[in-house]
């Protein structure tokens, strides 16, 4: 009876991680499916505990006694044989727990691998600054909210904050890491194959802490080098194109792309924003009715956000999103 | 029959000392506001242990008046320890609670000599910031503790410590407190600064 | 009891003590009383009105959150609302109403006419009540706290958050915080010296362990977070650099200074719980509690233990592996007394004979609560698993598992096995029980599901949330179930209404319980005892059935005291009558120091000297008086009676 009701359970919690992209009781990496085997391991324990000592419970309440009407319980060094087989049994178990938890500590903090590529992910009111770093200067680059990565590999990232606290959190690869201001966490993710992995900010940061999601793009290493060397490029430079006009006045002030004199800092980077799969943070996908609805009404969608309400004339939104769809 | 024995012979009312409960209220008391000693001390140690630069950052604050002011607190409190033993004069008593005031003012015009003469402010840094608090917060209990004693010397001089001589200790208890308080204080902020 | 040779103490002695005893009349008397039962009893009501309201912002949230992308609440007004269900539920409604509980009881257990400080109790609630509406006048000027209960900062500052929000969060926690020490200092003072002659360390009830291990830890461990809201006021209002890294602060310290508090905390919360089941359980088995001595110890150690576990709350922040590993382990370790209580508890039902009132249903339910509670913290004491539970629903399971069924459950059982005492009457039985069962399924059905849905990755502290996680289906269910245990608590509510003039009138010991409070008339009188009892045994009332010594307790055989208010104080351990303790009459100083008080916090709130300095000088002149000797005799002969 028990065993099917644990059965039961297990097949409930697998048949949702198929449809929880923010579960992590299937890990898609090294480093998520240790902890993934690790809370199996801790949860079985758990159910099995609740179990049992509910069953204890209900016997011990419902069992059949004879019928005396005085005080008294009777022996009570049988009775204090409960606790003393309840609490070795206990104690194994929580020994037992403390050293596999440290062994997957140990193994999660195991730098042996050298990381394949170093990005700086700098977390702010309410999106996410990604950087990729590179030995070469001239090779690093900024884009915001996607996080491409190479699959197969460890990446390591290094978390820092421009103002709150905020918390990185892919859980399908790894566990949390919490950006704080002042001071740099590094932590590293991997892939074991190509994928989407979705991500949300794991610290209450404020107003759209609700609404800072990231996912994180796992590429094939050869699709990842066309990927970077495709970032490098510079958008088409044409000061005279009336969208490119429209861009450096209402949008430039705060945000950046590749080859403009854009060069804002307050806002996401927006180069190859055309290629990102969605927008505002994770928040809604990329296509051109969600641009339209995020350019005229930010607020509405994320009230608080940083990005002010800007009391555009409606061609002005049609150019300014045909613009960014067209930054591929 | 109960294992404690019930007679009628006379009890004391009140107490002093550890039989009265208004000791274990002021033993509270320490324990609570002592603990706050600790938490202050552990903000200054964080503080110190995560900045970058060096801490403190001007240099370790300067013993010149804060060591003979540390005297000044500490004689204080053997004046007053002098002062509320079992079975002393009204006059002795009075005497080593004025002195005692007296001495502890002294403490309090000091530091804020010492305050005066930082090159920081309240708001310049995480430094300047916990130093003035953490010596600000003893102040506060001296300031308290000044209260006290006026108090403890009006009562005194109208009579009403005559069958209360336990208020006097228990008050010489709370003043021995903010002087071990200082102990810590002054070992944190102006010795280990220079030890380390 | 053993049926003694003398009856009590004669009617007109009994006349005297109540006069010297008995509360002023009127608006006077209702203002200045110090009795601890009048006192316990408003703790228990405004801590039960606080949990009303805490319900109604939770069920508020749960409105928003039944489906994804809900739009019935903005951001800032949830922000608002979790924040303030948060600091309700844990400050204004979970130790306040264990300490009307033991406020109320205490005395009567441990066999004294009041706590060791009357007047220091009656303050203590003026302050809980002013601090209470201190913290909620933000709601209708629209300035709730918005941080979170756990308030962290930067997001705190001022910077990120302007307004006086966060200023009447701090400002409002030093203030209850006053409350929370006074409160357990009384507790503490009266557990060590105001006890019947014989009640000895080794003789005192669960609940009273419990009460003191939570007193003595709340005298440690709230100064912390007064000081971590002290300096986050200075770093908004004097532009100080404590936590605002301009110029080296480090927000993790109030991350540090916070849990020192908060954890040990959340172990005051639950531990005077356990003390009610560890004391009322084996009434409705009809045996003593299995495993007394350990239980006890295993109370104190968790609390001792529970200052040693307080960065499991910030195993994400980056954290040396070292120390995180150390933290971990301990939180490991601090499940072992946990398990001596609960296998304790099961091997009392199982030697014992249950009997299926209400209060039985609710502590039973209870232990597999506390198991459920105690097992998803077990798995979150792993750190490397807690890197994935950490801030999702996982974690929002756990915590209303073991603060709901380690705290409120206990509670509503209590209520059910005290009111008789405190009334007069017998709660209704009947629905009694429809409303355990209405609050257990409905608890199960809204919080057991959160393990599920955490599991699947939904974060906490989200006003919506993205229909893609797929974890709506559940998230209407567990809203359905919050109103399932929101209408338990309106029965709770109808049944306490309606039972105090209608229910059935109750003798001393409708439950024919052991402990002490049973031998004193339903309600008490304002004495409490009219002689002091002398005690030979934890179960005073059960000596003679269970004869496990000879001793035995005496009920009406002791110290009379009635020159005045006055009860007895004993030696630590032994219990050896040592001292006769004059109490203070009713005075209003405890409502003018408590109102002193909120002038001059009024005044920190809006940087204003002048009402600081004037609050000030008023609490200093209450206290002045408060504070003066007055004249007594030296010593006095105790008379015996019978």
């Amino acid at each position: 009876m028990k065993r099917a009701v644990a059965g039961l359970f297990s097949l409930l919690m697998l048949s949702n991680c198929a449809r929880a992209p923010l579960g992590y009781l299937d890990g898609a990496g090294p480093a998520a499916r240790s902890i993934a085997s690790l809370g199996w391991g801790l949860l079985g324990i758990s159910v099995a505990v609740c179990l049992i000592t509910g069953a204890l419970l209900v016997f011990s309440i419902f069992r059949r006694r004879s019928q005396t009407d005085g005080l008294g319980g009777g022996d009570d060094r049988s009775a204090l044989r409960w606790i003393g087989v309840g609490l070795s049994i206990t104690t194994v178990l929580l020994l037992a727990s403390a050293v596999w938890t440290l062994w997957t500590v140990r193994g999660l903090s195991d730098t042996s691998r050298a990381a394949a590529v170093t990005i700086d992910v700098t977390g702010q009111q309410w999106w996410w600054e990604v950087r990729y770093r590179s030995d070469t200067p001239s090779r690093e680059f900024s884009t915001a909210n996607d996080l491409v990565i190479p699959a197969g590999v460890p990446v390591q990232l290094n978390l820092r904050s421009r103002d709150v606290v905020h918390s990185f959190w892919v859980p399908k690869l790894a566990g949390k890491m919490d950006m704080i201001p002042g001071q740099t966490n590094r932590i590293r993710i991997e892939a074991d194959r190509p994928g989407i992995y979705r991500g949300q900010c794991s610290e209450f940061c404020g107003m759209q802490h609700a609404q800072m999601a990231f996912f994180v793009i796992a590429l094939a290493p050869a699709d990842f080098q066309t990927w970077w060397n495709h970032q490098l490029e510079p958008a088409r430079s044409d000061p005279d194109a009336a969208a490119q006009q429209t861009f450096m006045e209402h949008c430039a002030a705060c945000h950046a792309i590749r080859g403009l004199s854009a060069g804002g800092i307050l806002g996401p980077n927006l180069s190859h924003f055309g290629s990102r799969r969605t927008i505002a943070a994770g928040i809604l996908p990329n296509d051109s009715r969600n641009i339209a609805l995020w350019l005229r009404d930010s607020q509405g969608v994320k009230p608080g956000s940083k990005m002010p309400e800007l009391h555009l004339a409606a061609n002005e939104v049609d150019t300014l999103t045909a613009y960014l769809e067209g930054l591929k | 029959m109960a294992d404690v024995h019930l007679s009628e012979t006379s009890l004391p009312v009140g107490g002093q000392e550890q039989i009265s409960t208004r000791w274990w209220g002021m033993m509270c008391l320490i324990a609570t506001e002592g603990i706050l000693f600790v938490y202050l001390i552990f903000a200054y140690a964080y503080l110190g242990s995560q900045s970058p630069g060096t801490w403190p950052p001007t240099g370790p604050p300067s013993l010149l008046l804060s060591a003979p002011d540390t005297l000044v607190l500490l004689a204080s409190s053997f004046l007053l320890g002098w002062g509320v033993r079992k079975g002393v004069s009204k006059a002795r008593l009075q005497l080593a609670l004025a002195g005692t005031f007296i001495l502890g003012a002294i403490f309090l015009v000091v530091q804020g000599f010492e305050w005066a003469a930082k090159p920081f402010m309240l708001k310049t840094n995480a430094y300047s910031a916990i130093y003035f608090t953490l010596t600000g917060f003893h102040m506060a209990h001296v300031v308290a503790g000044l209260l006290m004693l006026l108090v403890l010397l009006g009562w005194s001089v109208s009579g009403r410590l005559n069958y209360h001589p336990e208020c006097a200790a228990l008050g010489a208890l709370y003043w021995h407190f903010i002087d071990v308080v200082w102990l810590a204080v002054f070992t944190a902020i102006y010795l280990v600064p220079r030890f380390s | 009891m053993t049926i003694e040779a003398v009856q009590g103490l004669p009617a007109n002695e009994r006349r005297r003590l109540f006069d010297i005893w008995e509360t002023a009349p009127g608006l006077y008397g209702w203002l200045a009383t110090v009795d601890h039962k009048k006192i316990g009893i408003r703790y228990l009501c405004t801590a039960f009105f606080f949990l009303i309201v805490g319900g109604v912002e939770a069920l508020t949230m749960r409105i928003q959150l039944a489906q994804p992308g809900l739009k019935l609440l903005s951001p800032e007004a949830y922000n608002q609302l979790f924040s303030m269900h948060g600091v309700t539920m844990i400050f204004l409604y979970a130790l306040p109403m264990l300490s009307g509980f033991s406020n109320y009881l205490w005395p009567l257990l441990l066999g004294s006419r009041d706590m060791a400080f009357p007047r220091l109790n009656a303050l203590s609630y003026w302050v809980y009540l002013f601090a209470g509406i201190f913290l909620y006048i933000s709601f209708p000027l629209g300035q709730a706290p918005n941080g979170g209960w756990f308030n962290y900062v930067p997001n705190t500052e001022l910077q990120y958050d302007p307004g006086i929000n966060i200023d009447i969060y701090s400002l409002g926690l030093i203030f209850l915080g006053i409350s929370t020490v006074v409160g357990s200092a009384n507790f503490v003072v009266t557990l060590l010296r105001c006890r019947a002659p014989g009640m000895s360390v080794n003789r005192l009830p669960i609940l009273v362990w419990g009460t003191l291990t939570a007193s003595v830890a709340n005298l440690l461990a709230v100064p912390a977070v007064s000081l971590a809201c002290f300096l986050l006021w200075m770093d908004r209002r004097y532009y100080t650099h404590f936590y605002a890294i301009s110029g080296g602060g480090q927000p993790l310290l109030w991350q540090h200074l916070f849990w020192v508090f908060g954890h040990p905390w959340v172990y005051a919360l639950v531990l005077p719980g356990m003390g009610i089941v560890s004391d009322a359980l084996p009434v409705f088995c009809r045996r003593p509690l299995v495993g007394y001595t350990l239980v006890a110890i295993s109370t104190v150690s968790t609390m001792i233990l529970g200052f040693g576990v307080w960065v499991h709350h910030m195993f994400a922040t980056g954290l040396p592996i070292v120390a995180l590993s150390f933290f971990s382990a301990a939180s490991f370790v601090i499940a072992i007394p946990s398990a001596i209580a609960v296998f304790a508890w099961i091997a009392t039902i199982w030697t014992g004979r249950p009997q299926f009132k209400t209060p039985f249903l609710f502590f039973a339910g209870f232990v597999l609560l506390f198991v459920i509670g105690g097992v998803s913290g077990f798995m979150t004491a792993s750190v490397a698993l807690d890197w994935q539970l950490t801030d999702t629903y996982f974690i929002v399971a756990h915590l209303h598992y073991v603060l709901l069924g380690i705290n409120v459950f206990p509670v509503v059982g209590g209520i059910h096995f005290w009111f008789p005492k405190i009334t007069g009457r017998m709660m209704d039985e009947r629905l009694g029980k429809w409303t355990f069962w209405t609050m257990f399924v409905g608890f199960n059905l809204a919080f057991f599901p959160m393990h599920l849905i955490g599991l699947m990755g939904m974060p906490r502290r989200v006003y919506t949330y993205s229909a893609e996680l797929g974890v709506g289906g559940y998230n209407l269910l567990i809203s359905f179930g919050a109103f399932l245990f929101a209408a338990g608590i309106l029965l709770l509510l109808i049944n306490i209404i309606r039972s105090r003039t209608e229910g059935a009138v109750a003798g001393p010991n409708p439950w024919d319980a052991p402990t002490l409070e049973w031998s004193v008339s339903s309600p008490p009188p304002p004495y409490n005892f009219a002689v002091i009892p002398v005690i030979a045994s934890r179960h005073p009332l059960w000596e003679d059935r269970l004869d496990e010594t000879p001793d035995r307790s005496t009920i009406h055989r002791g110290l009379v005291l009635d020159e005045g208010k006055e009860t007895v104080g004993i030696t630590v351990l032994d219990a050896e009558p040592d001292v006769i303790l004059k109490m203070p009459a009713d005075s209003l100083l405890p409502l003018l120091a408590a109102l002193g008080m909120m002038v001059i916090f009024s005044g920190m709130l809006f940087i204003n000297y002048w009402v600081m300095a004037a609050g000030a000088l008023w609490t200093g002149l209450v206290l002045l008086v408060w504070l003066a000797p007055r004249d007594h005799a030296s010593t006095e002969r105790p008379t015996v009676y019978g």
